[in-house]
């Protein structure tokens, strides 16, 4: 054990731990620590943006170009792009593992989109797709969740390293 | 049984927090290994895509994030600047998130001690500029040196070695994105990608990944390291394990304690679901 002589260290390892006391439950410790981050990053972002926007700038010309960028943007790098993707083959021969692929991949594209299609009621064939549609959905919504829940305990490692290895000294990298 | 997911239904979920919290500090004190890191093909891709580079050549490091998603970023941008800089391949740094370029002077700095390269010559970090997609639009069109004057300590372009000839995009082997959320990933893709085709990879936050997985299939990114995990194998293909791979077996541990507490949490709420429980 190396215990850290950094008093930054020590002052980031103590708000760490004060702001996971809110996990047991809201405290005095844990409301420090709130106000501080929310004032030490306001005051940070504040003096950065000065230095580095405003003072160089004053008035960035680049803002106003803005809307049409975004927009076209949109255009070339996702509706062209991506319609384009979906333009497969739906037998390749020899390799059925991408046919199934490509089916799945055309077929939840079309259903997903007769789901939000709701110029109709979905009744009948147009009910049925939605239906398939709200599988592929359900599908994508798991993916994502999975994906959060990686993200979330991902943080969490990063600041118990932090806490092992930087601060305590018991754990080396 | 019953009476089990009864009580299920009321436990204090302070207890699943301390699970979590010891699952996740008991296999970093300990070295508790479960199963060795497989890449997968994308973040082969990711690699590949690197060592298909000609030496010499330039790439963008976009090191798009803050201190908020340092776990996950952190780990793909400092292994990407080793292999970048193992293929003696010059990076331009750029950042579009005001905390970003601390991080990025960090990991070209770590990288460049590493493999002897020289600030100026072998890599630049031209810091943080403000505009999102207007940065990114205005390399290309105004160029890089009109867009970045100066480099972070505020350098001129014109005086730094690795700047020379570098015009705009064309003189861009790759962009390498490592992306929190946005401006990132996605927005390099809609403004540069498409408009001046240059080849890209990116290493996203986890809770990002799936909205590029299109852009993935579609081929407009030739890898894609999705969080830490992505990071993870990224580093055992560089062959260079550091904190993500460190990291992955307390991620297992706390991912089957959560898919546990999913599957009891459902069994527990079936009874309630029951048309009589709905009733009643």
């Amino acid at each position: 054990m190396h215990l850290s002589h950094d008093i930054g260290i020590w002052i980031a390892a103590l708000l760490t731990l004060g702001i996971y006391s809110f996990l047991y439950k809201d405290n005095p410790a844990y409301k420090l620590c709130e106000h501080l981050f929310v004032g030490v990053s306001a005051g940070y972002y504040v003096v950065l943006m000065y230095f580095s926007v405003v003072k160089p700038n004053l008035l960035d010309p680049l803002f106003t170009v803005y809307p049409a960028l975004r927009i076209t943007g949109f255009g070339q790098g996702d509706l062209v792009e991506q319609i384009h993707g979906t333009m497969l083959p739906l037998w390749v021969r020899g390799n059925l593992g991408t046919t199934i692929g490509n089916w799945l991949l055309v077929g939840g594209l079309l259903t997903t989109l007769i789901f939000f299609f709701f110029s109709k009621e979905h009744k009948g064939a147009l009910g049925g797709a939605a239906r398939i549609g709200v599988y592929f959905l359900m599908v994508s919504f798991g993916a994502s969740y999975g994906y959060t829940v990686m993200a979330r305990i991902s943080l969490l490692i990063g600041r118990v390293m932090f806490l092992l290895h930087d601060w305590l000294g018991v754990l080396h990298l | 049984m019953i009476a089990f997911l009864a009580n299920l239904r009321r436990l204090d979920r302070r207890w699943i927090f301390l699970m979590v919290g010891l699952l996740v500090v008991a296999p970093l004190l300990t070295g508790f290994h479960i199963a060795p890191v497989k890449p997968g093909s994308r973040a082969k891709g990711f690699y590949d895509a690197i060592e298909k580079l000609k030496p010499g050549s330039t790439v963008l490091l976009a090191g798009d994030y803050d201190p908020g998603t340092i776990a996950e970023n952190y780990p793909m941008h400092l292994a990407a600047a080793r292999q970048l800089m193992a293929r003696n391949i010059k990076i331009i740094g750029v950042e579009l998130y005001p905390g970003g370029p601390p991080l990025a002077d960090q990991v070209l700095h770590l990288a460049g001690a590493e493999y002897k390269k020289r600030e100026g010559y072998d890599y630049v970090n031209l810091g943080y500029k403000s505009g999102n997609e207007a940065v990114m639009s205005a390399m290309g069109s105004a160029g890089i040196p009109r867009t970045y004057p100066a480099d972070r300590s505020g350098t001129p372009v014109g005086r730094i070695p690795v700047m020379k000839g570098i015009e705009n995009f064309s003189q861009i082997a790759m962009i390498v994105s490592v992306s929190a959320r946005y401006p990132g990933t996605k927005e390099w893709v809609q403004q540069v990608v498409s408009r001046y085709h240059v080849p890209m990879i990116a290493g996203v936050t986890a809770v990002s990944a799936p909205e590029y997985y299109p852009y993935l299939q579609a081929g407009q990114l030739q890898g894609l390291l999705g969080g830490m995990a992505g990071a993870a194998e990224y580093e055992v293909l560089v062959n260079h394990p550091a904190l993500a791979t460190r990291g992955m077996d307390a991620q297992s541990l706390a991912h089957i304690f959560i898919a546990l507490m999913i599957l009891l949490g459902n069994l527990a709420a079936l009874p309630q679901r029951s048309p009589g429980a709905r009733q009643s």
